[in-house]
């Protein structure tokens, strides 16, 4: 008798380890489409592609082992740094430009004012619209003779300005049409300035810090992660720019606009050179991972985490 | 390093906004402060809405009057019929119908797939749980580039090639780390005592996922699944490389289509004003969904912050 009560009171060891195995399970089960797609979607693509970096592939004969001179070729291809430069001056110029335009966007819509929602719906629309319908509206607003910019700028006297014509005008234009899709980090933005304590931005004003001394010295340390955050992204997906260079400009003129991706792009799918494409695909994400560890380690300059112990 | 990255997407959102400082009484100069406020506010407004303007006046222009100088904002007449020949001579019914097909299917196999996977990280312990939950973070730094040539080739050996399976089951398999991510950070707000009153009653995981957690999931869901229409009725370049015939293409597809057929070349030649109906075509869908729910689409994004271009 007693022993049996003994044994209800204290579950046995044998039966809690059944237990918690089918809680490892179900935990397993219910990641499972993740992790599923996770190796069939991602790495098993890297593994293969790393593969097809070492040989040439047409799609119709079998892949046939090269070596390393695919590597070999991209390193005294021309069009490669050509491609690289165009990619690099695009991501470090319309970043930072699409930073401060966010931010602007997000102080200005971080008020308390009747009528605001309808501000903050109204700056993100443009990010919704779909990347083809933006850009072929684009290449109408952007004609030398009638387009919208040319006529706002030539009623400040500007000369007309061949936009997607000009090498040297065809990339600013990408960039200022980069401008109009800033909403997703003006909304992250946003969440961010809100998360800065009001009475921090009290007590400076107390003391006499004029508005542009709280936002600088204020608000801006306190939103660094928020910054952080944005830029890491944006180059991210800024290397990988290739819809407005493909619709727009195809590349063009005289290959001032042969974004990386475009690049790879042609070779893949137009020559069916999937090994160097391979090749291509692989250094480019070596170059994006430089840059996110580049911005990790310098984010310990400048970015303040509350609470961090630093 | 990671979790520190994505720390600030932990954020509270408050919708209520901050007030800049206390003023007690509208005096005169509030008032001049508050007036041009609102005038510069209207003014990124404008700025803002002038590509959505322009293409919905291009769209009701007469053909011929596209070109005009100086540029013409409001059409002189309106020509509806416009959106009557595009109806009528292209197939955009056709390749909407295909985008429709894919954003409804993708888009219920992300809410179900990622709502599982984001069940399993946030209420479930289990053995290498958080590297794996880093490891779907890191995913989301992946230049989605790399393996664009990879996947085309197994496709390619499945046979998916020039269907619209590429561009839909992917999405059943988690649906992307952003949205498992945003999910996981909704369900970890959830009281715990829920799931815990279950399983002493006796439910099953899949029944505290199915009956406890998922009818508390609506904000969550209802972001994810305007995230995912959007994301899916936008995107370009996977149709792009996946649909090789007339026949699956989808809208956005289609639409490039009509770029080469009304514009290609040097500019002027060509129809514009049916360019810019089918772009407003493709908008129209995207502005429904976005008016409709616009209160979680910003709600979601500043709880997870990432989007595609």
């Amino acid at each position: 008798m007693q022993s049996t009560e003994a044994r209800q009171l204290k579950p046995p060891s044998s039966r809690i380890v059944p237990r918690q195995w089918r809680r490892h399970a179900w935990g397993f089960a219910f990641i499972s489409p993740w992790l599923l797609g996770f190796v069939v979607f991602a790495a098993f693509p890297m593994v293969y592609s790393a593969f097809l970096s070492l040989t040439s592939y047409d799609l119709l004969s079998p892949p046939r082992f090269v070596g390393l001179s695919n590597f070999d070729r991209m390193i005294n291809d021309r069009i490669f740094y050509i491609s690289l430069a165009n990619t690099a001056y695009y991501t470090f110029t319309a970043v930072p430009a699409q930073i401060v335009v966010a931010l602007l966007m997000a102080v200005a819509v971080n008020q308390k004012l009747k009528g605001i929602n309808v501000f903050r719906t109204a700056f993100y629309l443009p990010t919704v619209t779909p990347a083809v319908a933006s850009i072929v509206v684009f290449m109408q607003l952007y004609h030398p003779e009638v387009g919208i910019f040319n006529t706002v700028l030539g009623g400040f006297g500007a000369p007309k300005i061949a936009w997607l014509a000009d090498p040297k005008w065809v990339k600013p234009a990408l960039i200022i049409m980069s401008l109009w899709h800033v909403g997703a980090q003006m909304v992250i933005f946003l969440a961010g300035l809100q998360g800065v304590p009001e009475t921090l931005i009290e007590a400076a004003s107390i003391d006499g810090a004029s508005a542009i001394r709280r936002f600088w010295h204020v608000t801006v340390p306190l939103i660094t992660p928020v910054i952080f955050f944005n830029l890491v992204l944006g180059i991210i997906s800024s290397f990988q720019i290739f819809n407005a260079a493909f619709i727009a400009t195809n590349g063009g003129p005289v290959q001032s606009t042969l974004f990386y991706v475009l690049w790879l792009y042609r070779h893949a799918f137009e020559n069916f050179r999937m090994g160097y494409a391979a090749t291509l695909g692989w250094v480019l994400m070596g170059i994006v991972l430089v840059f996110t560890l580049l911005n990790l380690l310098m984010a310990k300059r400048w970015v303040y985490y509350e609470g961090a112990i630093r | 390093m990671i979790m520190r990255l994505l720390s600030l997407r932990q954020m509270r959102f408050r919708v209520s906004g901050f007030v800049p400082a206390t003023r007690s009484a509208l005096n005169r100069s509030g008032i001049i402060f508050l007036g041009l406020n609102y005038v510069l506010l209207l003014f990124i407004a404008i700025i803002s809405s002038i590509p959505l303007l322009w293409m919905l006046s291009t769209s009701l222009k007469q053909d011929g009057k596209e070109f005009l100088y100086p540029p013409q904002w409001i059409p002189d007449p309106f020509a509806w019929g416009n959106y009557v020949v595009l109806w009528s001579e292209s197939k955009i019914q056709y390749f909407a119908l295909n985008s429709f097909i894919v954003v409804i299917l993708a888009t219920i196999g992300t809410l179900l797939s990622a709502s599982l996977v984001a069940f399993g990280f946030a209420r479930i312990e289990f053995f290498g749980k958080r590297v794996l939950f880093i490891l779907l973070l890191s995913t989301m730094m992946l230049p989605s580039i790399v393996t664009l040539v990879p996947t085309f080739i197994l496709f390619k050996w499945l046979g998916w090639i020039d269907t619209l399976l590429p561009l839909i089951v992917p999405s059943w398999f988690g649906g992307g780390a952003f949205f498992v991510f945003l999910m996981r950070q909704f369900m970890l707000q959830l009281p715990r005592e829920l799931d815990e009153a279950a399983i002493v009653d006796g439910a099953s995981y899949p029944r505290i996922y199915w009956d406890i957690i998922m009818p508390l999931m609506g904000p969550a869901l209802a972001a994810v699944a305007i995230f995912s229409f959007v994301n899916h009725w936008n995107e370009f370049l996977h149709p792009l490389v996946f649909l090789t015939s007339d026949k699956w293409r989808t809208l956005a597809l289609a639409l490039r289509g009509y770029v080469v057929e009304h514009a290609g070349g040097d500019y002027g030649d060509g129809r514009w004003n049916q360019l810019m109906a089918a772009s407003t075509v493709m908008l129209v869908p995207v502005l429904v969904v976005f008016f409709s729910a616009q209160k979680y689409f910003i709600r979601g994004i500043s709880l997870s912050g990432l989007t595609g271009r």
